[in-house]
């Protein structure tokens, strides 16, 4: 597999999303967000972190960078995106994902490890998992009170479209909802971050599963 | 030129976890009958045109491809010559 992550101005979790990928020997690079041709990578990576410092809105100013031209011309193409935490604030900024995250309902910036339920096992970042796996992965965020409206929201959860969910509501989010996809499912935001929790040196390692349903989605997809 | 104070806020029907705490800080510090807080964003926007219809328009502009968030925000705004 040939993966790109993309560093912002701001960004904080790009070196810990490329360290993740190459402990599963991904031949990964590291791209600037001047980037203009993704069409090499079988997936794509926007990492957590402050792009341009979260002025205005988080992600607002970072969709109108080049590389997130690249990224909707991915996305399209049927290449795998992903967006964790700032990622999945930028994709839903630049209409990849529908919604938007606010300020937690709960005050404060949180920094904990919370424990995701898998909603949809099928997925191209599930696969490998059952319905109702309960997986304990980092969250550090102020802003990932999922939001969007009612029209949206049955239609995510009729398309299964939720991947994940809190088991508690940390954030305020609706219907707990921790990460979820595009409609054509290649395009995929969580505020968790599966990218912390790799080697079982650091005492969590349950973020490999993340890992290793995407690897097979994109052998599997290979070998089609 | 001309002055655009542009005024964001959340829709109505959109929770805003700020204006909930700053409602319950001025309640802590005894102020009486506060109904409701919000806390939105205040953008002034200095720029020319042709006439102030154009002007208007080009603001409008703006401000919904960037300075809004469509899930969640709405606006108002006024324009001065200045």
């Amino acid at each position: 597999m040939k993966a790109a992550v993309i560093t912002f101005p701001g960004s904080n979790c790009d070196m810990d999303m490329y360290h993740a990928l190459e402990s599963f020997d991904v031949d990964v690079d590291l791209l600037d967000d001047q980037a203009s041709d993704l069409s090499a990578y079988d997936a794509i990576f926007i990492p957590g972190g402050f792009s341009y410092g979260d002025y205005l809105r988080s992600g607002a100013v970072a969709k109108f960078s080049p590389a997130m031209d690249a990224v909707k011309v991915a996305a399209e193409n049927g290449q795998l995106v992903v967006g964790i935490c700032n990622g999945f604030q930028i994709l839903t900024e630049a209409g990849l994902l529908p919604g938007q995250l606010l300020v937690n309902e709960q005050p404060g910036f949180i920094c904990d490890e919370v424990n995701l339920v898998v909603e949809n096992p099928d997925s191209n970042f599930t696969n490998t998992m059952s319905k109702g796996d309960v997986l304990k992965v980092p969250i550090a965020h102020g802003e990932g009170n999922y939001v969007t409206d009612e029209v949206t929201l049955k239609e995510l959860e009729d398309n299964h479209q939720v991947i994940f969910r809190y088991q508690e509501n940390v954030n305020g989010s609706m219907n707990k909802i921790a990460g979820i996809t595009n409609k054509a499912g290649n395009v995929y935001g969580m505020m968790p971050h599966p990218e912390r929790a790799v080697d079982a040196l650091t005492g969590n390692d349950s973020g490999r599963a993340f890992f290793e349903s995407l690897l097979h989605a994109v052998d599997q997809k290979a070998r089609a | 030129m001309y002055l655009a104070k542009i005024y964001v806020t959340y829709k109505p029907s959109i929770l805003d976890p700020q204006g909930v705490v700053i409602k319950s800080a001025l309640e802590r510090l005894e102020y009486q009958g506060i109904e409701d807080v919000s806390q939105g964003k205040y953008f002034q926007v200095k720029l020319t045109g042709a006439d102030k219809a154009a002007v208007a328009k080009e603001v409008e502009s703006l401000v919904e491809e960037l300075l809004i968030n469509h899930n969640t925000e709405t606006y108002t705004y006024d324009l001065e010559e200045i």
